[in-house]
């Protein structure tokens, strides 16, 4: 019997020629990742155990994005921790402001994460990576905090679903609506626990930008890793950007699925998902016009090239709603100098959109579009729960770049086409 | 250990910015996190909990964020173990790796309600309903995770395992 290619990746990680789904393995650790959140409760257990250097200076990556640049006193003092300790133990991936990004922007721009990696991160949307071929999830700070002294971490080999998507997306459709319908098809546990492998025409279709996005989301569906095989296109992708050798594997035709769900990605149309859950998804022409109060574009899930080109491709020469704030943060710096470059920041002002430095600031209600009591914004962002973007009577709603863009123009949940014709 | 207390009830997909939202994670201080424990499911929760009392949930409990701020925040609060129908992965390894008792027993999360005072055996996986007489079995924790839980947790676990390098 073949392997996943999860399979294939923990085994390798865990020194065996073979491993099976339910198998507790313990293995070798390829990056292990924490941002201004998790990683000072990761260096609190980490000290605990007397040691004075990391398994691996060059493995450890330490990215202060979430409540950056410093939101309030207490929030200066977490990366004080976090800038301190990687100056102490000679960490050389720690990325500060002006130099930094979201993390899961960052990791892969940078080469730091390649085919055929194992990663653990202290940040639950850690399985982005899995699109390049990497077997990479999220786990918590103590368990990065062993994992930075050892090297090491045990796994439970998951099952793995096969999601199958056929045909070509429509216009404007993109890695986040084949997600989103996906989620509101098995709901946001219908993977516990599992991996999910993304695979058909559609995927091979799909941009890298779109392709984590996907994987970004499979955290949504309860998934511990999301993983697409490596094609030409991730090998391009790869190519000029690694610091390792890399491996592209892929999938035995006779690896074992617990379930294989197919779809046709040309029926898929634009998403949206509602509050509270992403999992609450309907097509964007059944939202029933909407009125929102704040647009943000960006996160770990779209703060992309291609998200952004696809905003400005709505929003040049038109106008943001006078009733809504929308904001625009580029992913990492490299995405906002190319960005200004294009011209696209210049649109963005144009229209009235306020342009931000990389943070995860809104999309956790960390800063930067924090919601009043019964606001309601349009984000694509990855979640929407209850207090998840400010106070706990706001509401979120999720959808695609494009959606998005439209929607800040209009002022309500809107189809691009209504926009642009 | 002896786990006795009153029953929290919540419902299904208790995420992880209920738990413990984000705009209170700029210090990871377990008492400062108890005080706001809950906070967007049930505002006085924190204030109204017992020591020992005891969360009962649906399924997916502790789903989004990796945040061990959500664990902390429980277990500083003085809940003593909280049963669900099933576990978001990372809640379940967060709530292992800092010694916070779970237990997995759908039966349990189905019928156990608000107030019921409840008695766990860990070792057993035993959750007796004192209120109605009721008795529950969750399945224990596979040997692996036993070893980390009877170290005290991950970081005792990764202790011994260095001495043994050495």
């Amino acid at each position: 019997m073949g392997m996943t290619i999860t399979e294939k990746i923990l085994a390798a990680h865990a020194g065996k020629k073979q491993v099976r789904p339910g198998e507790l393995v313990n293995c070798r650790l390829d990056v292990v990742l924490a941002n201004d959140i998790t990683a000072p409760v990761a260096i609190r257990e980490f000290t605990r155990l007397g040691l004075d250097r990391v398994f691996d200076p060059e493995r450890v990556v330490l990215v202060p994005d979430h409540f950056t640049p410093n939101k309030d006193i207490k929030s200066a003092e977490q990366c004080k921790v976090v800038r301190e300790f990687a100056r102490k133990l000679g960490i050389s991936n720690y990325f500060e402001v002006g130099r930094m990004g979201i993390e899961h922007c960052l990791l892969p721009e940078q080469g730091l994460v390649v085919p055929g990696d194992l990663v653990i991160g202290a940040d639950s949307h850690t399985c982005t990576y899995g699109a390049l071929g990497a077997f990479a999830t999220g786990v918590g700070s103590t368990d990065v905090a062993a994992g930075m002294a050892l090297g090491e971490c045990w796994f439970k080999v998951p099952e793995s679903i096969k999601f199958v998507y056929h045909g070509k997306p429509g216009r404007w459709v993109t890695g986040k609506d084949l997600i989103l319908y996906t989620i509101g098809d098995i709901g946001v546990d219908g993977a516990l626990y599992k991996a999910m492998e993304f695979t058909g025409e559609a995927i091979a279709e799909l941009s890298m930008d779109s392709r984590f996005t996907i994987c970004n989301m499979a955290i949504e569906a309860g998934a511990k890793n999301g993983i697409i095989a490596p094609d030409e296109k991730t090998k391009a992708y790869v190519e000029e950007r690694a610091k390792r050798p890399y491996q592209l594997l892929a999938s035995d035709p006779d690896a074992a699925y617990i379930e294989v769900r197919e779809y046709d990605a040309s029926e898929i149309d634009l998403q949206v998902a509602f509050p509270h859950l992403p999992e609450n998804t309907r097509p964007v022409r059944e939202a029933g016009g909407i009125e929102i109060d704040q647009v943000v574009i960006g996160s770990c899930t779209n703060g992309r090239m291609e998200d952004l080109r696809i905003a400005a491709q709505i929003l040049e020469g038109k106008k943001v709603h006078p009733r809504v704030r929308l904001i625009v943060i580029p992913g990492t710096q490299e995405i906002y100098l190319n960005a200004l470059r294009e011209g696209l920041l210049e649109i963005f002002v144009e229209a009235g959109a306020a342009v931000s430095t990389p943070t995860c600031g809104p999309c956790l209600g960390g800063h930067m579009g924090v919601l009043a009591e019964g606001e309601r914004a349009l984000a694509t962002t990855n979640r929407n729960f209850v207090g998840r973007m400010g106070h706990p009577e706001s509401e979120v709603y999720l959808a695609g770049p494009a959606v998005a863009a439209a929607s800040a123009v209009t002022g309500y949940i809107t189809h691009p086409e209504e926009v642009v014709k | 250990m002896e786990i006795r207390g009153h029953v929290w009830k919540f419902g299904d997909d208790v995420d992880t910015d209920v738990i413990i939202p984000a705009r209170y994670l700029n210090t990871s201080d377990p008492k400062e996190l108890a005080a706001h424990c809950m906070e967007d499911a049930d505002p006085g929760f924190a204030q109204k909990v017992k020591k020992g009392d005891i969360i009962v949930a649906g399924k997916n409990f502790g789903c989004g964020s990796s945040r061990e701020h959500a664990p902390l925040a429980i277990k500083g609060a003085g809940v003593s173990c909280v049963i669900a129908a099933s576990f978001a992965r990372i809640f379940y390894r967060n709530a292992v790796n800092i010694g916070l008792p779970i237990l997995e027993c759908p039966e349990a999360a189905a019928e156990l309600e608000s107030g019921d005072e409840v008695e766990v055996d860990l070792a057993k996986g035993m959750i007796k309903n004192l209120s109605k007489s009721k008795t529950y079995h969750a399945a224990p924790f596979p040997a692996f995770m036993q070893e980390i839980i009877k170290a005290g947790g991950l970081i005792n676990y990764v202790q011994e395992r260095m001495k043994n390098r050495a």
